[in-house]
């Protein structure tokens, strides 16, 4: 392979950016990346795989534009092959996003808008969800909700999980800095009060438990349809 | 009912059904989408102990002996609660309809409760459809499927004022119960088809009527959570829950139970096997055998053996005014079941 085009180490890397919007975890860690590769000529094929026939359709635009997207932008890749399989939308999907075509002209009539709300939406959860990361172990090492109020992200040790959130708060122009204060509300971006902070953490906790449980559902459902590992996947971690 | 260390159990099954999926009912030139759907549920029973699992052809099509004996011979329950799931522009005479279920239902009198549906889309017929299903089948709930798609429209939301005109129809015919799904997508919605918000508001406007999301709105719990804290009529339906993660992820379900528990609480949640595709025994079974594995799950809600009463059976019962024999009954000390003034967590928060 070497000299030639680009490695399918680089492109497997590419894809571990792109993000199942809804579970906040690459594509390529889930086990959705089925298959990739490099022919001579530098294009890369990739074959995308999800949990079910019928997972939802909108979230599966997004990984496949998303995965489109990040295989282009890869050195020495001279062009993208992009496949989702087995699912009730492939044709729709593939040929939408082979065409660059958006959300809404790939389902002629059935879509009004395009998904980027959708997007931003979960995002803000992700942020939710990283929060109570972050903050579970500091309250199990002794720190009261009151402390949490005026600690900054810098205050908290560096981890990945910190990162996770600063990069998620990031992407949603919320303070992202590690002298910005550790909680947030996701939509303003202000720091939770005090007395507001309880009932936040609360919440933070929750959309966690949410997020991870249909995770972990998700990889019990594909590793029923799909005997075979996917490129990059990881078991989960509790 | 369930009989176990001595404590009786009433059982009231409030989410199942009687499909048919099976080849000869596919719509010619939908066959990819009829057999996808049953396949797709057929991956959730995996999920479930090996031993409970089904070929692929049983799974499609079971019987009405099959049935009695998997829900009611083995399977403890008191009372079942049919759900229909039309899905008629696949299956040609429908997946799970009203008749359907109804029809069985005259074979085993006071075992059933059978629900009916509408989709307020389908205008006046509509209406005269609801109307002559409740008259024929008597039916107290109806199960709605706001992300259903049909002639081009994408779906539909409880807020709409077509919605509306159903729910008062409903309501005047005497449904109490209204029971919405919350889960998987099946089409290209641009908006989030897990949205909750919906039922935030009907809830609302309608506070004579029940509305028992099912699939507490996973993978969308948090939503669910926040809105069900505000709404005393709005109750946690826990098909998919005990089903999908008490076997195959105990952690996550300990977790999942922890938050309802907490945020919605234990008058408001009620067990459904969703039958077929998880039978009801080894839920019933595994649930009043449970509790949180260790100590990292202290700080959610206790689980008592009157909290389990409840889930199981008690809280539906009291939905569909189901008579509970005596001895299966709480002592007054153990709360009332489907207590609708137990959601008070963040509004009294949030009126601080």
């Amino acid at each position: 392979m070497a000299g030639v085009g680009a490695e399918v180490g680089a492109v497997l890397a590419a894809l571990g950016t792109v993000r199942d919007p809804e579970l906040d975890e690459p594509v390529t860690t889930l086990g959705f990346v089925s298959s990739c590769a490099v022919s001579p000529d530098g294009v890369a094929h990739v074959r995308l795989r999800l949990p079910t026939y019928f997972c939802a359709p909108n979230f599966a635009f997004l990984m496949v534009a998303d995965a489109h997207d990040a295989v282009t932008a890869v050195d020495g890749v001279s062009g993208a092959d992009v496949v989702l399989e087995d699912h009730f939308a492939s044709d729709a999907i593939n040929a939408g996003v082979a065409a660059r075509a958006g959300f809404v002209a790939s389902f002629d009539g059935q879509a009004a808008a395009e998904l980027d709300d959708l997007r931003a939406d979960f995002v803000r959860k992700a942020v939710m969800a990283g929060s109570d990361r972050v903050c579970r172990p500091l309250l199990a090492a002794g720190r009261t909700p009151d402390d949490l109020a005026v600690l900054t992200l810098g205050d908290a040790p560096a981890s990945p999980d910190r990162e996770r959130l600063r990069e998620r708060r990031a992407e949603l122009g919320l303070p992202s800095g590690l002298g910005d204060p550790l909680l947030v509300d996701p939509t303003t971006g202000e720091a939770v009060g005090v007395q507001a902070l309880p009932l936040h953490l609360r919440r933070a906790r929750i959309t966690r438990v949410g997020a991870e449980a249909n995770s972990s559902m998700c990889r019990g459902m594909l590793r029923e349809r799909y005997p075979t590992r996917g490129q990059g996947q990881t078991e989960e971690h509790s | 009912m369930y009989e176990k260390n001595g404590e009786k159990y009433f059982i009231v099954d409030s989410h199942m059904h009687f499909w048919d999926a099976s080849p000869a009912n596919w719509v010619a030139g939908h066959e990819n989408y009829a057999k996808g759907w049953i396949e797709c549920f057929h991956a959730y029973q995996s999920l479930g102990p090996p031993e409970t699992h089904w070929s692929l052809e049983h799974f499609q099509k079971y019987s009405e002996q099959d049935l009695m004996k998997d829900v009611f011979d083995d399977g403890y329950v008191d009372v079942a609660v049919f759900q229909p799931t039309y899905l008629k522009e696949w299956y040609s005479e429908g997946f799970n309809t009203t008749e359907r279920n109804g029809a069985l239902s005259e074979n085993h009198p006071g075992k059933f409760i059978v629900n009916t549906r509408f989709d307020p889309r389908d205008g006046d017929a509509g209406l005269k459809d609801l109307e002559r299903n409740v008259h024929r089948w008597g039916s107290t709930g109806v199960k709605l499927y706001t992300a259903e798609w049909k002639d081009g429209s994408r779906g539909w939301t409880l807020k709409d004022p077509e919605a509306y005109r159903y729910l008062a129809r409903a309501q005047e015919l005497g449904i109490k119960n209204v029971h919405v799904h919350k889960g998987p997508t099946i089409w290209p919605l641009d908006k989030d088809a897990f949205d909750v918000s919906d039922v935030d508001h009907a809830a609302t406007d309608f506070p004579e009527l029940n509305f028992i999301v099912e699939h507490v709105g996973l993978p969308r719990i948090e939503d669910f959570c926040f809105m069900a804290t505000q709404e005393p009529n709005v109750y946690a339906g826990l098909s998919v829950v005990i089903g999908g993660l008490m076997h195959a992820r105990p952690k996550f379900f300990a977790k999942v139970m922890g938050e309802l528990l907490f945020w919605v609480g234990e008058d408001k949640m009620t067990f459904g096997s969703d039958y077929g595709i998880w039978e009801p025994k080894w839920q019933i079974e595994g649930f009043v055998d449970w509790d949180y594995p260790g100590d990292e799950f202290s700080d959610y809600p206790r689980v008592t053996t009157a909290t389990k009463k409840k889930i199981l059976g008690l809280n539906a019962a009291k939905l569909y005014d189901i008579p509970v024999p005596e001895e299966l009954r709480l002592p007054a000390e153990a709360g009332a079941p489907a207590a609708k003034d137990d959601a008070q967590l963040v509004e009294d928060g949030a009126q601080v």
